[in-house]
């Protein structure tokens, strides 16, 4: 088709569309590149630098999550550069952020063999829980400032604008509005934050008192898929379930009604589901 | 050798800076009455042959850069005046603004007139509101002769807010539209996508002087300064142990050693009298021996063969009594300080430097040093990032130097 454009993936000839990104004709080549900030439902931040690719003639690495295939190009996903730099930017968040609930950040660090050790003893961004309202938790020691919450915040998803990232170099980090407490701010607690955070630091409240009490067991969760009965939208629901009682509510990132995305009732109203009260 | 005068004004001027009369006596109304003639594939034609390059560090082939403006897919086009000075010892802009703000502002109208724009921005640095008040004044001389206005070109002023990233052309661009001044990922170019989409031309402040110059004469006398392959002269802004630091215009092709010693230059070293090195290029430059110093002129292949480059124009003089590790240690800050925060090899990056370096990891971590390095350099997504470490290659790469 004239519309189509042929690259090089470390080798092998694929042929993709035009206009798609170089991370998705890797994965065509089934040469995948390993992300972090990027996520389906959101435009690029081309922030982590975890996705990066050498392009033939290019001074400097090419974040593959946002550049777009032109003909001809040359890429390689796993020469030296490349894998030195995955290896650094691993190294560099796990001196920096907590990664325990983070299984990209980890699956990174795995596969470029970064030690974790080599540029720690530093600053940190450990801090205080933010426990501020009855929903979700933010733990900024688990950022990795991958911009998706603000985004999903923003003009991806919900369009409240209530967060943005505040400060700059190691001080940045995502902010309310001056400061503020999320009640104060002009969050609207739909939660789609939450929903999109690759590390933990934003977590459902619910969740977040059972893992401190060490009774989160992911293999006692189901999930229960229907479709969300406050409005006629139509939003489907996956009700995760633990003994019997609602523990968290998402939808699916492939529906193609919410794709991944809820308002405040749908996402956290399911109290009523389980309340004993007539 | 007397210094040269082209993109200064003559020291007898006696026109004020912004009055109509300087228009008139520096050549800058013939200039733009000129350019009104032209076609602007013309224009463009005069400017390639030039050979007039990017003045703000990288040096990119100012012509070439109009063409693509031009040709570029779009309805509205914009003409940005980078003059967000924020590069370490960097002072050149400013001097061509307080004294002779009609060439750089004339330089934007011609620039606006050849890509077709209708609007241009002023960006400048918001500590320099005695020089924004110069150059708003210069403005109105500019308005009062009807080449700026809504008729012509409709000229706005934004003030920086102390961020050095914001000097970076996408972060530039992103504060004019009232965001974070973040940059963004390049291609596409902000010739092509530029301010809300539209193709955008951005030039420095000393590109757009050297472009009035130009069409206040031609090209061949354009060329008479100057090496073949990069024609016309440099504002240098000279600073640190040198007798007399200021700002001066010299040919490219200058000898580097004679703009620190000549007598009518910087007019030798001062401190203890004996050179250690110059950092060439600002905290994004690269450090220069006594040796390689007397090697090189000031031209971008001279200097590419010690993997240095002009960069802004910046020459800080150290003498020996300069720990050279003490000054990393600065420049670490300052990049720790004005990183955006956005990525994460600069982000972290700068940080861990700034840690290292306290800790005298010069000497003892060489290797983590050249690996953070070396991402930094590929990974980052704009200039910061990649030249934060720079300096430090330079001293590292000459491990022999009694420099740190």
């Amino acid at each position: 088709m004239a519309d189509d454009v042929t690259i090089i993936v470390d080798g092998i000839t694929v042929t993709v569309a035009q206009g798609t990104t170089l991370r998705a004709a890797c994965d065509t080549a089934q040469h995948t590149v390993p992300t972090l900030c990027w996520h389906p439902n959101l435009e690029p931040a081309n922030a982590c630098r975890a996705c990066v690719v050498e392009v033939k003639g290019s001074r400097t690495l090419v974040a593959s999550c946002s550049r777009l295939v032109e003909d001809g190009m040359e890429v390689q996903t796993a020469s030296d550069r490349v894998t030195h730099s995955r290896k650094v930017v691993a190294e560099l968040l796990l001196s920096t952020s907590n990664a325990d609930l983070a299984p990209d950040l980890q699956h990174l660090a795995d596969i470029s063999g970064a030690n974790s050790e080599r540029f720690a003893g530093g600053d940190t961004w450990e801090q205080p829980i933010q426990d501020d309202n009855n929903l979700y938790i933010r733990d900024f020691s688990k950022c990795i400032l991958c911009y998706r919450c603000v985004e999903a915040c923003g003009e991806d998803a919900q369009n409240t604008f209530a967060i943005s990232v505040a400060g700059r170099g190691f001080q940045a980090h995502i902010d309310a509005g001056f400061g503020r407490e999320l009640p104060e701010s002009d969050c609207v607690f739909c939660g789609n934050c939450v929903a999109v955070c690759p590390t933990g630091a934003l977590i459902g409240k619910a969740e977040w008192v059972l893992r401190r009490q060490g009774q989160w067991q992911e293999d006692r969760i189901t999930t229960t898929d229907t479709v969300c009965s406050y409005c006629g939208v139509g939003c489907e629901l996956s009700l995760h379930v633990m003994d019997n009682r609602i523990v968290k509510v998402t939808s699916p990132m492939d529906h193609p009604v919410t794709h991944g995305m809820l308002c405040v009732k749908g996402r956290y109203g399911y109290e009523f589901a389980q309340s004993e009260e007539g | 050798m007397r210094e040269v005068r082209r993109l200064l004004p003559p020291l007898d001027i006696i026109s004020a800076p912004t009055s109509m009369q300087r228009l008139k006596d520096r050549g800058f109304s013939r200039a733009m009455e000129r350019v009104l003639g032209m076609d602007p594939r013309d224009i463009i034609a005069e400017v390639k042959a030039s050979g007039i390059k990017g003045r703000g560090g990288a040096a990119f082939p100012t012509g070439f850069k109009w063409e693509s403006v031009y040709e570029a897919p779009g309805g509205n086009r914009y003409v940005v005046m980078n003059a967000d000075e924020s590069e370490l010892g960097t002072f050149k802009d400013r001097a061509l603004l307080e004294y002779d703000p009609l060439g750089p502002l004339v330089g934007m109208l011609i620039a606006a007139h050849a890509v077709g724009a209708k609007k241009a921005y002023c960006y400048i640095r918001g500590e320099y509101r005695p020089i924004e008040r110069q150059m708003v004044n210069a403005l109105q001389t500019l308005a009062d002769c009807g080449w700026v206005g809504p008729h012509a070109v409709e000229v706005e002023v934004r003030r920086g807010a102390g961020a050095y990233i914001a000097g970076e052309e996408t972060a530039l661009l992103n504060s004019i539209e009232g965001k974070r001044a973040e940059p963004r990922v390049k291609p596409p170019f902000p010739t092509s996508k530029g301010l809300w989409g539209d193709p955008t031309l951005i030039q420095n402040v000393e590109t757009l002087a050297n472009v009035t110059l130009l069409f206040a004469h031609d090209v061949e006398w354009f060329r008479q300064c100057g090496s073949p392959q990069t024609p016309g002269t440099k504002l240098v802004s000279l600073s640190g142990h040198v007798k007399n630091p200021g700002v001066y215009e010299v040919p490219f092709g200058f000898p580097m050693a004679d703009i620190i010693a000549d007598p009518e230059l910087g007019g030798g070293i001062t401190g203890s009298g004996r050179l250690r090195a110059i950092l060439l290029g600002g905290a994004a430059g690269t450090f220069l021996s006594p040796d390689q110093i007397s090697a090189t002129v000031l031209d971008y292949g001279s200097l590419g063969t010690f993997d240095a480059s002009i960069g802004s124009g910046a020459i800080m003089v150290f003498d020996d009594s300069v720990d050279l590790s003490w000054v990393l240690r600065k420049l670490a800050h300052f990049f720790a300080d004005e990183s955006c925060g956005q990525c994460v090899p600069c982000r972290i990056g700068t940080r861990r430097i700034v840690e290292m370096l306290a800790q005298g990891g010069l000497y003892s971590r060489v290797q983590d040093l050249r690996d953070l390095a070396q991402a930094m350099r590929d990974a980052s997504i704009c200039g910061l990032g990649q030249t934060a470490p720079t300096a430090l290659l330079s001293i590292l790469d000459r491990p022999n130097w009694q420099g740190a």
